[in-house]
């Protein structure tokens, strides 16, 4: 079980990083959406794993470890916020010049001097 | 009057000139003149503590944890520099009133002269050696104003610049060398390192000291290799150089090492490095001199070699040496400040210092030829005059001064480099003065008026008297010489006279007279012969070395910084991994301490689907729709872990989050490109994958070890637990982490939620008042428009539904705190219902109906969760303490009613409007857009006359 | 019960949404609420700042959880000193703001300014590590807003990756903290600082990537080499007045660097030995060789600013990665001396650009009344490049002062005075070709189109000079106070008691459970 978690977080950063190295905006927002899912869920693992005690107060003896849940929840939301933002803004960029490539090759000093 | 003052005046005066501007240039010229006398008259007040031997000293602390202190003192070295400055800063104000042109601002001028003039006192008065570095840095950046003066000139500008790095480059070297000398000594007070030589020199640190701090002696000083700006910055306006390069800048370097010869001084070290320098500087600027035919540059390299003179004086360590430096910088300072004057007068009179096209203006120019001549003559070293004094005696100690244990070689250079200085000197006078009146000077020469000529008149007569009357100059330069000596040496008892018998400085000194003669009676041969001879011009070698760094700075920069964020990428994830690499590696990996779970067929199934849908979505990632697709699938994959591994609130979050973040990227896409063309080389994919693979291997590796081993103490969750209820009133304890025990996470999450949708509202408004708009307006779009815009049997589900959601989300937020749910989670699952009546009933439709600004509602939300956090202040509570009690509405069961539902429902406001607003956001790019809305919630209705159904269609 | 800790993060989160629901719409009402809340702050910073300069550590438990159960706030004379030092330059770079009519060229520049600095404040004053994690995305989104404010395409694109980026370094973040909470169960920095002394010598791999990983985080922030890429064209394309305010914004990278690395992982400890101990120092130097080559080779004013900022980044870098007393206390005197001289610069580059209508650094026509600016523009100048007399060079001679008889002095020494003077060159030739060269070439031409800068503008980068020279003027009385902080930093146990040891909300008993956790 632990080991499907663990190579489960190793694909979706792998996935992750490989999309967010892409040219264009849109598979890099991907990739790094990629990578949000592995963050989540590595974070959410470093409560360890339990099945079956959600840690809703009862008669139960064990609950698995609430605290990470909370954080990932925060995570989850604010990585919300973020792509929201993030999508938002290549899309007014490439509106603006009709090129959604990440890579901002003439951003350097052009002519000078 | 108080050190502080005499330093402190210059720079306070510095102000006035740039106001008196308007004032008039006499006003300008006045004040500044007013300001030097009176820092003068202050010196001259502090004469007779001087000549009694008592040091003068002034103290205020600055950084004394630093150890530098604005500490000054006055001894008869400082005296004599601060005469100086003053003194000849005075002549200078006087001359530079009358120089300067109608058209040159002035004010700016004596602005600059006064912060030169000031920060030059502050070094030859520091007592901290590192408040001299202050004023020894802005003695390079008040030059640089000064040399750069005449903007419109680039010769000025490049001088300025030249002057600027290379001295500057000194004082940074110097700080070094300062520092550790100060470490060495203990101390960074002058008065405290003087007193410790034998510390110092036998101090393994004593040489790298010596180099650094040389290095700024010479650089300033203009000696070789360092000696090549001094000439380029002549560009200056002629009082400039005749303040710069015979009284001041170039005297701060020679200053410092009579400074500091009571400790660096007597090492072999010191005395290879000094002398040497100074014995080339000196045969060097000497012999340049000569072919030079510009009267300013002649003088230029003349001082160059004259510092090296005294450079090399200063080295050989004995009190002789120190003594004739010490005259030698007196009377060198006296005519050649008049000589820069002169040939000022000469070119501001003739409109050229090209001695080529000057001579015979003996008649024309009766008195700025006698000047010229008297202060060049004692330049030469004749007699009678006071340069020819401390010349006999500079040729003295050359004579007795053994390189190696060769004898020969100091005195023959020495008198090399006064043969050839008497050579330019008279090549001066006879050049320009002597010789047959000429028709074609660029002005009609005469004399100038008296402001011109008197400054370096007075100069002249020194010259004179100091030559005629040594015995004068004697007690004060015995002094000085004690104060550099500082009591290592005893002060010399040679006596300062004309006739020292048949001595061999005598012949030495003839030597060079005679010699000096005859190399002028073969000039042109010479001059022929020196234009043949390839020379390195070490301005454009600096210049080179200069541009070649730059651009060698712009090919790196650019290399490095080419804007492409996929390298930029690549090269984060391979530090992060690299130094994550290391720290492992460098670790000890400790024993498994927890069980491995056992997994069955659907945990594969779903391991098995997760990976897959992942890897189809790299791989199928050119179709964004499909990789949308498919990652809305992983997400699915990841919320269905979330509740097999018992975490619901988790899962529920998750799958809202997911549907509404799908919705806004299809929103996007919509305008985007469909499709993602193929770019990047098979190399470059190779890359990205090894580097994708780490990093997948390196997190599962990491993710692992964590999951087989216990945290190295109990998890503070377990608190948590243990108080969810008692303290939270909460069965739900991840809820009552996020609304109670961690609620100002929360606080800051909804913050950033209000943000994201306040930002991209923004950023529309923006992008609609710009040109993007017309881009929209005449956009077409590419993809084919659904026949019925908004489908009948959709509008009416969703109409159905609504009512349902909004009980669901009702129901989601008050059970929250004990089971799954809570403010976020009903906060999407609302948005999401009004989502699906924008969807179906179109935006207006039900813009229309939305009562509340999606401003107003984030706004609210974060007011509500603010203000309930404030709320426990006025119980004497911290920021969001909670309380609770129970209470019962039919029909629901009986909730518990917290502070901290309060709070929950700022963040569900929050939460709906953040949602809202950014969709909005985007669904208002897409009506500016192709879409034509229309106002009706469905495209077909009977009551309505059928024209405008299609309305849809167009556009 | 006393609220003050918490009103820097208080006051903007209350001004902001007020902003967002009453006063959208009406730039005069935005203005005043802003400038109130930013003087509100400023005032409240000071007074903890006080109350702090004898020591004593202040605390503030959100919720009256305990620590480490809940979050909790810390004043101590780090912290509060950063809290002053951004709202000192939010006032004056607010004040330029409003006078360029910079933040009408947008919608809710004030809102996003307010919640900008409620981001940083909270991170400056937060003692929890995920805690730290939520500033940093509020500050982080804020700063999106701010840098995309007013739009325009190079703009826009370099602000996608500038958020790109960001959200790496978020996601990075959040791997830090699964691994800190994985491997020691607690999130609360000084607990975190207990639990990691009970962590025996055979289980340390655990602890010293997450360490890695949390150091890498900061590095990001501070645009430290080679993890800076980030910063120069979101700088340099950032409006003004932003990237002003971002000159705060690295440091909050480099305070959290000395937080976390003096509380919780100093460098004596020995799980993490080898670690930033030994790698920070080297990349603190490339970084400051890095910046200054940049300035040397910056055809751009706006960049050749950017670059600056980095290079001095660097020189933190340096102070801090000796990790002494007198290091870091030379650290943060230059810390200061950088925000304050990275703000001016960028406010004055608007200035030239606003008088020249561009930034190349070419010869163009001269401007009218081109004087001030020039002069402003030296003074900031000889400060950023550490030439005598301003705080730039006190501070340099602190670091070398610092560095003396360390192991790798001969490096420190000779990068830093190396670098500085390539930053002279630079800073030089971009000077005379602005202001110098321009006259060369005719008459100063009054072009109309182009509006003269308002009075306010020039008051807000005066301001900020001025506080350059104060700084330099009392160096003495910063000196020691940044040597005391960083006495108090490296003598962590009250900090720690403080936080640990003070009862909140059914903590009776929790001190007992803390005890058997050790």
């Amino acid at each position: 079980m632990e080991f499907l978690v663990a190579s489960a977080i190793g694909v979706l950063t792998a996935g992750g990083i490989y999309m967010m190295l892409r040219l264009r905006t849109f598979p890099v927002i991907l990739g790094i959406s990629l990578l949000t899912y592995a963050v989540n869920v590595f974070l959410f693992a470093s409560g360890r794993l339990t099945i079956g005690a959600p840690p809703i107060l009862g008669d139960a003896t064990t609950y698995t470890d609430p605290l990470p849940q909370a954080l990932v929840l925060t995570a989850i939301v604010i990585s919300f916020g973020m792509t929201a933002v993030v999508v938002m803004i290549a899309l007014g960029a490439y509106l603006g010049t009709d090129d959604d490539h990440v890579d901002d090759s003439d951003a350097p000093e052009e002519d000078a001097t | 009057m108080s050190l502080l003052l005499i330093v402190a005046l210059p720079f306070l005066g510095a102000l006035l000139p740039g106001l008196m501007n308007q004032a008039g240039r006499a006003a300008c010229a006045g004040v500044t003149f007013t300001v030097t006398l009176a820092a003068f008259v202050g010196l001259l007040t502090n004469l007779p503590a001087v000549m009694a031997g008592d040091m003068v000293s002034f103290r205020v602390d600055w950084i004394p944890t630093l150890g530098l202190n604005f500490t000054l003192m006055l001894d008869a070295l400082g005296f004599f520099f601060a005469t100086l400055i003053l003194g000849i800063g005075m002549l200078i104000i006087a001359y530079a009133r009358f120089y300067l042109a109608r058209e040159d601002n002035m004010g700016e001028f004596f602005t600059y002269l006064l912060l030169f003039q000031g920060a030059m006192v502050g070094i030859v008065l520091s007592d901290n050696i590192l408040l001299l570095l202050v004023f020894w840095e802005l003695t390079s950046l008040s030059s640089f104003l000064l040399i750069g003066y005449w903007k419109h000139l680039p010769e000025g500008r490049q001088g300025a610049r030249m002057a600027l790095t290379v001295t500057g480059m000194g004082g940074l070297a110097m700080i070094g060398g300062m520092l550790i000398l100060g470490q060495i000594a203990g101390s960074y007070d002058l008065s405290v390192i003087l007193q410790n030589r034998e510390l110092i020199q036998s101090s393994p640190l004593y040489l790298p000291a010596l180099i650094l701090i040389l290095m700024g002696c010479f650089t300033k000083s203009a000696q070789f290799p360092f000696h090549f700006w001094l000439p380029h910055a002549m560009a200056a306006p002629t009082p400039v150089s005749a303040y710069l390069h015979s009284a001041t800048m170039v005297k701060a370097g020679i200053f410092l090492m009579a400074r500091m010869w009571p400790v660096l001084s007597g090492t072999p070290e010191w005395f290879w490095l000094v002398t040497g320098a100074g014995l080339i500087t000196m045969v060097l600027g000497a012999v340049i001199a000569l072919f030079k035919h510009d009267l300013k540059a002649l003088l230029a390299f003349s001082t160059v070699s004259h510092l090296g003179l005294i450079t090399m004086l200063l080295g050989t360590g004995t009190a002789f040496g120190a003594m004739a430096a010490v005259f030698h910088i007196l009377n060198h300072a006296t005519f050649k400040a008049a000589l820069f004057m002169s040939a000022g007068i000469i070119d501001h009179e003739t409109h050229t210092r090209d001695i080529r096209r000057l001579g015979g203006l003996r008649h024309l120019m009766p008195i700025t030829f006698v000047i010229a001549s008297l202060a060049a003559l004692s330049m030469a070293g004749i007699p009678l005059l006071n340069g020819f004094l401390s010349k006999e005696m500079m040729l003295e100690e050359a004579y007795h001064t053994v390189l190696g244990d060769n004898h020969w070689i100091v005195p023959t250079l020495a008198v090399v480099g006064s043969l050839f200085s008497a050579a330019y000197c008279f090549r001066l006078i006879g050049h320009t003065f002597l010789g047959a009146k000429r028709d074609d000077y660029p002005a009609k020469p005469h004399d100038p008026p008296a402001g011109l000529w008197l400054p370096p008149a007075f100069l002249v007569v020194l010259v004179v008297v100091i030559g005629v009357a040594p015995f004068l100059a004697e007690p004060a330069v015995k002094g000085i010489t004690a104060a550099v000596l500082g009591g290592v040496e005893e002060v010399p008892t040679a006596y300062f006279k004309i006739w020292h018998g048949l001595v061999p400085a005598l012949y030495m000194s003839i030597v060079a007279v005679v010699g000096g003669l005859i190399v002028l009676a073969l000039f042109n041969p010479l001059l022929k012969l020196w234009d043949a001879a390839p020379r390195p011009e070490a301005k454009t070698i600096f210049e080179a070395l200069i541009a070649g760094t730059v651009r060698l700075a712009q090919a790196l920069t650019l290399q490095l910084h080419n804007g492409a964020f996929s390298r930029y990428g690549a090269v984060m994830a391979v530090t992060v991994l690299a130094a994550g690499y290391y720290a492992w590696m460098t670790g000890t990996v400790g024993t498994q301490t927890r069980m491995l779970q056992p997994a069955g067929a659907i945990e594969y199934a779903g391991w098995l689907m997760l990976v897959a849908a992942t890897l189809a979505m790299v791989f199928l990632h050119r179709n964004r729709l499909l990789s949308l697709i498919l990652i809305g699938i992983v997400g699915l994959m990841v919320s269905i872990g979330f509740v097999f591994f018992s975490a619901p609130d988790l899962a529920m979050t998750q799958i809202t989050v997911e549907v509404v973040t799908i919705i806004l990227m299809l929103l996007a896409l919509n305008f985007l490109p469909n499709e993602t063309p193929v770019e990047s080389t098979v190399l470059r994919r190779l890359r990205d994958v090894t580097i994708a693979v780490a990093g997948g291997l390196a997190t599962m590796a990491l993710s692992y070890h964590y999951l087989l081993r216990d945290a190295i103490a109990t998890p503070i969750s377990e608190f948590h637990l243990a108080n969810s209820y008692k303290g939270g009133g909460g069965t739900n304890v991840v809820n009552v982490i996020l609304v109670d025990f961690r609620g100002f996470d929360t606080f800051g999450e909804i913050i950033v939620l209000g943000i994201a949708a306040v930002l991209i509202y923004a950023l529309t408004e923006t992008l609609l008042d710009g040109p993007v708009r017309a881009r929209l307006l005449n956009r077409k779009p590419d993809k084919p428009l659904a026949g019925d815009m908004h489908p009948t049997t959709m509008v009416v589900m969703t109409r159905v539904l609504m009512p349902v959601v909004m009980v669901v989300g009702f129901y989601i937020f008050l059970r929250g705190h004990n089971e799954p749910g809570g403010g976020f989670i009903s906060g999407l699952i609302v948005s999401i219902g009004l989502v699906m009546q924008y969807m179906a009933s179109g935006y207006s439709w039900t813009t229309q109906r939305q009562r509340y600004p999606h401003h107003g509602v984030i706004g609210a939300g974060v007011l509500i969760a603010g203000l309930t956090g404030i709320g426990s202040w006025f119980v004497g509570k911290p920021f969001l303490t909670s309380d609770f009690t129970y209470v019962r509405i039919p029909p629901f069961n009986e909730f518990e009613l917290a502070t901290a539902a309060l709070f929950d429902l700022g963040v569900f406001l929050a939460v709906v409007g953040a949602v809202m607003l950014s969709l909005d956001g985007f669904s208002r790019l897409a009506r500016r857009a192709h879409v034509q809305d229309s106002d009706y919630a469905m495209d077909i209705n009977p009551a309505r006359s059928g024209d405008e159904a299609p309305k849809g269609q167009e556009a | 019960m006393i609220h003050s800790l918490i009103l820097p993060v208080v006051i903007p989160a209350l001004i902001a949404p007020f902003i967002i629901l009453a006063a959208r719409y009406h730039i005069g009402i935005q203005r005043v609420f802003s400038v109130a809340g930013v003087l509100a702050m400023l005032a409240v910073a000071l007074m903890l700042a006080v109350e702090t300069s004898d020591g004593t550590v202040m605390l503030y438990q959100l919720g009256d959880w305990a620590a480490p159960f809940g979050i909790v706030l810390v004043g101590d004379r780090l912290s509060t000193m950063m809290v002053v030092l951004m709202a000192v330059l939010a006032l004056f770079v607010l004040l330029y703001a409003i006078g360029s009519r910079w933040d009408e060229r947008g919608r809710h520049f004030h809102v996003l300014f307010q919640f900008q600095l409620m981001g940083i404040a909270g991170a400056f004053l937060t003692g929890d590590l995920f805690n730290l994690f939520v500033f940093f995305e509020v500050l982080l989104i804020a700063s999106y807003g701010l840098m995309i404010h007013a739009g325009g395409n190079a703009r826009l694109r370099a602000g996608v990756q500038y958020v790109l980026f960001n959200l790496l370094g978020s996601t990075l973040f959040l791997f830090a903290l699964g691994a800190i909470y994985a491997e020691a169960g607690t999130l609360n920095m000084a607990d975190l600082a207990q639990r990691v002394q009970l962590i025996g010598a055979e289980e340390t791999v655990g602890i010293r990537v997450a360490a890695v990983l949390l150091i890498l985080v900061f590095a990001i922030k501070a645009a430290i080499v080679p993890l800076h890429f980030w910063l120069p064209s979101s700088y340099a394309e950032a409006p003004a007045p932003v990237a002003a305010l971002f000159a705060i914004m690295t440091k909050v990278g480099a305070y959290a660097i000395i937080r976390v690395y003096t509380l919780i992982f100093p460098v004596d400890l020995d799980v993490t030995a080898g670690l930033h101990g030994t790698w920070l120092l080297p990349v603190a130097l490339l970084s400051l060789a890095v910046g200054a080559v940049g300035v040397l080779a910056a055809k751009k004013l706006d960049r050749l600013v950017a670059f600056a900022v980095i290079s001095s980044m660097g020189m933190v870098m340096v102070a801090v990665a000796l990790f002494t007393a007198e290091s870091i206390a030379s650290a943060l005197y230059y810390m200061v001396h950088s925000t304050l001289a990275a703000g001016a610069l960028f406010l004055i580059v608007d200035l030239v650009r606003q008088s020249r209508g561009h930034l190349e650094l070419r010869t163009d026509a001269p401007v009218a009344g081109a004087a001030l600016i020039a002069g402003f523009f030296m003074v900031a100048a000889i400060a950023m490049t550490g030439l005598p007399p301003l705080s730039g060079f006190v501070g340099k001679l602190m670091v070398l002062n610092a560095a003396y008889d360390t192991g790798p002095d001969a490096w420190v020494w000779t990068t830093v005075l190396v670098a500085s003077l390539i930053g002279v060159v630079g800073f030089a030739r971009a000077g005379s070709v602005l202001f110098w060269k321009a006259q060369s070439d005719g008459a100063p031409v009054a072009d109309p189109a182009r509006i003269a800068p308002a009075p306010l503008s020039y008051v807000a980068v005066g301001g900020l000079l001025t506080m350059l020279i104060a700084h330099t003027v009392f160096a003495g009385r910063m000196y020691d106070y940044t040597t005391a902080t960083a006495a108090q930093l490296f003598a962590p146990d009250d900090y720690i008691a403080t936080v640990l040891q003070t009862p909140g909300k059914l903590s009776d008993g929790t001190v007992a459970n803390k005890e058997e956790d050790q």
